[in-house]
């Protein structure tokens, strides 16, 4: 146990040491660097993807209210959003009394999101979502809504009525994805690229995502995956990444087993992945949906994240259920 | 899971007979990668170590009600020498693992298994190997591991995979594991280590689709002198062949988890 919590807490201070110092060079690169640059690529002449990369940004999947109508906004409009966001994130979060400190556990030390918003084309994003236009999810079809409401939330009966991130089966908030989707903390991936296939670790629960670029088809329908069965291939200098092949025990904000998404990587500036992907899901979307954002150069190592085998709170979380349970009965 | 194992045993035995070097032959040479160094590209698999690093004859399941389907195999061992050199106080604790494997063993309850251990599982893993990169990673419990090719230093925690540092040396590749937690076995028969382990991996290729693996084990709080298993790991051959999810965390769940179910 002690080894897990140590492990956690270093890695997290030596990666949000590196995500800052990541966002620093992006920031100081001169116009003159930008143009001197060019896509860098393997001895197959593709674009080289590899590196360590994070997807950290404050900017929401969806669009908040108050920038409505806005796609993008000025840099000086972003700087105000993300000093109040980051007073709310990063600054002293204790309390006066020691119970609610204890809701506070998690705290700046492990945060890691970043401190701005997303940068797409030069200019910051308001959304993550970029189609509808409206940076909203688009609303759920009838039969998502049902299946949706049928949910289990917030019960204690057993381990599997847990969220597959508090089981350490899958990271929370879809950062395995796909869609890898940044959250709170540990938004870290590496890419390495064979003939074929394309790895990409995710460091949230240690995953490993496979991109087959040597076959075309996918799995037959029997053979489902929690990330899915993803295939690649070169459209030019974009790497294009189809998955289907979904269980039934994920969804990403609704979605069901046959949801079809693409993602699409590709090295637009000097330390920057820029990755779009769409879901098509007839069954639970009453259209299509697209976001896109930036993958950033970050600084290695990234170490392993080993969940499960620390899980100490799981038996703390159902034991403290049933021991209120018993406390009921008397 | 067995059934696969048969069945890639019956591809890699035609393999082997009609591949391995014969003495007197010039030594493999294998394809280069993009690195310039052999190509170890590919999905890999050793078909014998993890019920017991020692030779051993078969034994019936631990689970009655298994019968043969978890009976243990027997198998001629992989420790250079045929014993693992305990220290005489280190070997009662291998006993005690032995004896009480069923509910003692890491793996058991989905742990990361650790190096050498992950190697020869019985399940698939992947090597990727590109021009600047070297990485591998193992099917079961999605465990992965970078292997550094520059020199990263102490490792500044301790892992369950451990941090791997390699090199060249002709056309074996060197890989020394360090910063790995105590908590792992080397097998099912409990065979263990302590916080002072190093191990020192030797991946060579002798033939198309045979690599020759070496891990030598060294850990002077355990054992009286270090010491070296030697097996051969198999390039699955299948034309659709791939990893496979194997997220067992879901798999164990009621094992550790179901006392606390409401009643």
């Amino acid at each position: 146990m002690r080894h897990g919590v140590l492990t956690s807490l270093a890695a997290v201070a030596a990666l949000s040491a590196a995500a800052l110092a990541a966002q620093t060079t992006a920031g100081a690169e001169t116009t003159s660097a930008k143009k001197s640059w060019t896509v860098p690529r393997l001895a197959d002449g593709h674009p080289d993807l590899q590196g360590i990369w994070t997807n950290a940004t404050i900017t929401p999947l969806e669009r908040p209210g108050q920038f409505a109508g806005k796609a993008t906004v000025s840099d000086a409009e972003a700087a105000k959003f993300e000093h109040q966001n980051n007073d709310n994130l990063y600054g002293d979060r204790r309390s006066a009394d020691a119970e609610r400190d204890r809701d506070h556990a998690y705290n700046a030390l492990f945060f890691d999101r970043g401190t701005e918003l997303a940068r797409v084309d030069g200019v910051k994003r308001t959304s993550l979502i970029v189609d509808p236009p409206d940076g909203k999810i688009p609303p759920l079809t009838p039969e998502a809504r049902n299946r949706m409401g049928n949910r289990v939330r917030n019960r204690f009966d057993s381990v599997q009525d847990r969220p597959l991130g508090e089981r350490c089966i899958l990271g929370f908030g879809s950062t395995s994805g796909p869609p890898m989707m940044p959250v709170l903390y540990n938004n870290n991936y590496q890419i390495v690229q064979t003939p074929a296939a394309i790895m990409i670790l995710v460091e949230m629960v240690h995953d490993v995502r496979y991109i087959h670029m040597d076959r075309r088809e996918h799995l037959p329908g029997s053979v489902r995956l929690w990330l899915g069965d993803s295939i690649g291939h070169w459209e030019g200098d974009t790497l294009v990444v189809d998955s289907t092949n979904f269980t039934d025990k994920t969804s990403f904000r609704g979605s069901s087993p046959n949801m079809h998404i693409v993602e699409r990587f590709t090295r637009v500036e000097n330390g920057t992945i820029l990755y779009k992907w769409t879901i098509d899901d007839p069954e639970s979307f009453t259209r299509p949906f697209s976001a896109e954002y930036p993958f950033r150069a970050a600084v290695g190592p990234i170490f392993e994240y080993a969940c499960h085998e620390g899980n100490y709170a799981m038996p703390d979380i159902l034991g403290g259920a049933r021991a209120a349970d018993a406390k009921q009965k008397n | 899971m067995r059934n696969r194992v048969f069945r890639f045993s019956a591809v890699t035995a035609v393999l082997a007979m009609t591949m391995l070097p014969v003495a007197g032959q010039a030594p493999y040479r294998a394809p280069r990668g993009p690195d310039g160094h052999p190509n170890l590209n590919g999905i890999w698999q050793a078909l014998t170590g993890d019920w017991d690093l020692e030779g051993h004859a078969a034994r019936a399941s631990l689970i009655v009600e298994a019968g043969t389907l978890l009976a243990e195999p027997g198998g001629m061992g992989v420790v250079d020498g045929g014993t693992i050199p305990y220290k005489p106080e280190a070997l009662a604790k291998k006993k005690q693992n032995y004896d009480n494997r069923l509910s003692a063993d890491p793996v058991v309850k989905c742990y990361l298994p650790g190096v050498p251990r992950a190697t020869y599982m019985p399940y698939p893993f992947q090597i990727f190997q590109s021009d600047k990169y070297l990485a591998i990673a193992y099917e079961f419990d999605s465990a992965f591991r970078n292997i550094y090719l520059k020199d990263p230093g102490p490792a500044p925690v301790d892992s369950w995979m451990g941090q791997s540092y390699g090199h060249w040396e002709g056309d074996t590749l060197v890989v020394e594991v360090t910063g790995l937690d105590e908590r792992t076995w080397f097998d099912r028969a409990g065979d263990y280590h302590s916080d002072a382990l190093k191990v020192t991996e030797r991946y060579t290729p002798v033939a198309p689709n045979i690599l020759n693996y070496e891990a030598t084990i060294d850990d002077p709080k355990v054992f009286s002198r270090p010491w070296k298993i030697s097996l051969p790991l198999y390039k699955h051959a299948e034309k659709n062949a791939q990893l496979i999810e194997f997220k067992c965390v879901e798999f164990v769940e009621e094992l550790m988890y179901g006392k606390y179910r409401k009643k």
